[in-house]
């Protein structure tokens, strides 16, 4: 387990190297650069620009660049944000956190609610209720992200049930600890719900054709066969069988939601990694852009990581060394 | 495996009453949402073709007067009064400025006029314009507008699917039939891409897009950027079935006979591969729909006043338009109702080219 572990951090060398290049490669072909505006600005003299310039390096070749920046990074520094003028290590932490509850708490709405339903869904096979939630499964997969903020959001204006987009409310600091909570929470429903649908609507629907696939195989037959009640063959055989892929899911899922985090983000006006990078990506301010791609990949990567430790926690079946040599 | 073959080779081959008999027996087959998503795509599509003429009225055309108007209700005028005109609307007024609210003038009715002008419907030259689905903020029609939008958003998939699929199927089935050092630095490569925070990667590539470029560039360029970080799922699939097909014995077979390379690929590696491709490029198309928009929306892709289904959402983020002109939303359910189509069309493309369901 832990050569696995560690043979898997060693993989992600190179990969989180090969992207980091390649964005940095991305960001320095973009015709001008974040002094562009300033060289425009009158009141801003020629000396200042070039001292920016010398302090930042941004008059170095592309390589030379990227290079001091790896290995500022191994020391755990991410640069200066061009435009905040603070370190990007202190802006990236807490909006990753932002991120990150985001992500999990959208993922807690669609499995709290898919599983169940791919339950109900799967025993009353062709019932009303199935063709219903498995039509409304497809809407909720089809349905883009943005534009369903935009329907919550209208009618979170109509009704005034939650508030519309923002990450904490202003008078968010002379809260104490409980309402502070309370008001993070009221903020996260919409965007949680947002994020959500579409993994629930997918959750649902293969939590049923797992369910359905399983109630016809022999184990099942036999469990019924030697006289058990209904509810044991559901919830000690089909159900513990049905269940398995979903721990690999759990992985995938949650990598999955960080990336469709940042849309919602942007769309929804909340204070994480995908709307740090917006603005970064707007102001062409490198090493902020840098630092959120870098923090998204390793969040990406970690969640995959996750999700084939968990594999291998729920099934014995599988290899490490099989594993390990992917 | 030749399956996907043969049902073209049925569906195009063989003359055109063949291909009607085909496409006939598929309409029979499919079930009804499948033939709702079908009727929507092509529905779509003669927008984006015939927007021109589809459209009322030119969709850059601000009509000053006239900024945020709500959508204007059709009315079937009576039988006696069709030498006027066969449709009829009462044209708004704008009756407070200030809050931008519209009223209708009951007492007069402006027709709608058909096949003029080369439009399918239009009012009048000097008549005031009808706006079926509302107004934009700065008074432009959204109807025409998302006619317009089409364009872009309906050909951003097909585009995008064939660079990417292209790439994916060709590097693929390559990787996995040769082999060796090519197919491990290829491999490799696929996975740094397939690792990248696809929408992070994606802003951050949408930022190289200089603001000077015309529409048709910005497009082009946000479709290869979406190309380029979509392919390499796809390659590795495909790798996967090439170097399991490599085996087979009428690959061998065709080695044997003194076949080159680049023949067995063509011939028979990619050919077998080609029904999975097919469904995983339908159900591909949304995630380039969904990207171009997302990205517009957010003003990283397609510029004002060129106009796709995304960015004209993007008045929607102001939250006082949202709540005050709704109407502004109807082009998301333009996007919804094209994405929903292309999965419902690519499970049922699943269902159909999978041989379990063939051989019955």
């Amino acid at each position: 387990m832990g050569r696995f572990i560690v043979h898997r951090l060693v993989n992600m060398v190179p990969l989180i190297i090969g992207i980091t290049f390649l964005s940095f490669l991305v960001i320095s072909m973009v015709p001008g650069d974040f002094l562009s505006s300033l060289r425009l600005n009158p009141s801003i003299s020629p000396e200042v620009i070039r001292q920016i310039e010398a302090e930042f390096g941004l008059n170095q070749p592309l390589l030379v660049r990227y290079v001091k920046w790896l290995w500022a990074v191994l020391h755990l520094d991410l640069g200066v944000s061009l435009t905040y003028r603070v370190a990007v290590t202190s802006l990236i932490a807490s909006r990753a956190l932002n991120t990150v509850i985001l992500a999990a708490s959208s993922m807690l709405f669609s499995w709290a609610l898919a599983i169940p339903i791919g339950i109900i869904v799967a025993v009353r096979q062709n019932s009303i209720w199935d063709r219903v939630l498995s039509f409304a499964a497809f809407f909720g997969m089809s349905v883009p992200n943005f534009f369903l903020a935009f329907l919550l959001m209208f009618v979170a204006l109509k009704t005034g049930w939650f508030p519309l987009g923002g990450t904490y409310s202003v008078y968010y600091p002379s809260l104490d600890l409980w309402g502070k909570i309370a008001d993070r929470f009221d903020h996260l429903v919409l965007p949680a719900i947002v994020l959500g649908t579409a993994g629930m609507a997918s959750l649902m629907r293969l939590m049923r054709s797992q369910i359905l696939e399983i109630k016809n195989s022999d184990f099942v037959r036999t469990a019924r066969a030697k006289g058990l009640a209904e509810r044991t063959v559901l919830y000690k055989h089909v159900l513990r069988n049905a269940l398995n892929p979903f721990v690999t899911l759990a992985g995938y899922s949650l990598a999955d939601l960080l990336g469709g985090a940042a849309l919602v983000e942007a769309v929804m006006n909340l204070q994480g990694l995908g709307l740090l990078l917006l603005d970064a990506v707007r102001s062409l301010d490198i090493y902020l852009v840098m630092g959120s791609v870098l923090m998204g990949t390793v969040l990406l990567l970690l969640g995959n990581l996750l999700a084939d430790l968990a594999l291998v926690a729920v099934d014995p079946r599988v290899d490490f060394s099989a594993l390990a040599s992917q | 495996m030749s399956t996907a073959r043969q049902v073209s080779v049925g569906a195009t081959g063989a003359g055109g009453t063949q291909l009607v008999q085909a496409i006939a027996r598929e309409w029979r087959l499919a079930s009804n949402p499948v033939r709702f998503s079908v009727a929507c795509l092509a529905f779509f599509y003669v927008l984006a073709a015939g927007s021109p003429v589809v459209a009322p009225y030119d969709p850059t055309y601000q009509y000053r007067a006239m900024p945020d108007c709500p959508p204007m209700a059709p009315h079937l005028s009576a039988p006696s009064r069709w030498s006027d005109g066969l449709v009829y609307f009462y044209p708004m007024r704008m009756a407070d400025p200030v809050a931008r609210r519209f009223a209708a003038d009951r007492s007069r009715r402006v027709y709608l006029h058909f096949f003029h002008n080369g439009h399918l419907f239009t009012t009048a030259a000097g008549a005031p314009p009808c706006f079926l689905l509302g107004s934009d903020g700065l008074g432009r029609d959204l109807l025409s507008r998302i006619v317009y939008g089409a364009r872009v958003s309906m050909s951003v998939g097909l585009i995008g699917v064939a660079i990417s699929f292209s790439l994916g199927i060709v590097v693929g089935a390559f990787s996995g039939y040769v082999g060796g050092l090519a197919d491990n630095l290829i491999m490799r490569w696929s996975e740094i891409e397939m690792s990248l925070p696809s929408f992070y990667f994606l802003l951050a590539l949408a930022a190289i897009i200089p603001a000077g470029m015309s529409t048709v560039e910005t497009f082009l360029m946000i479709v290869a950027i979406m190309s380029f970080i979509s392919w390499a799922g796809l390659a590795r699939v495909i790798r996967g079935m090439a170097a399991s097909v490599r085996t087979r014995p009428y690959v061998e077979a065709a080695r044997a006979l003194g076949a080159s390379r680049w023949r067995v690929l063509s011939r028979h590696v990619i050919p077998s591969v080609l029904g999975y491709a097919v469904v995983a490029a339908t159900l591909s198309i949304p995630g380039f729909i969904l990207g171009e928009s997302a990205l517009s929306l957010l003003g990283l892709g397609i510029q004002e006043p060129a106009a796709s289904w995304g960015n004209l959402l993007a008045q929607a983020q102001d939250v006082q338009s949202l709540a005050r002109y709704p109407w502004i939303l109807i082009p998301g359910a333009f996007i919804f109702l094209a994405v929903m189509s292309f999965n419902f069309l690519g499970d049922h493309l699943r269902d159909r080219l999978d041989p379990a369901n063939l051989r019955r």
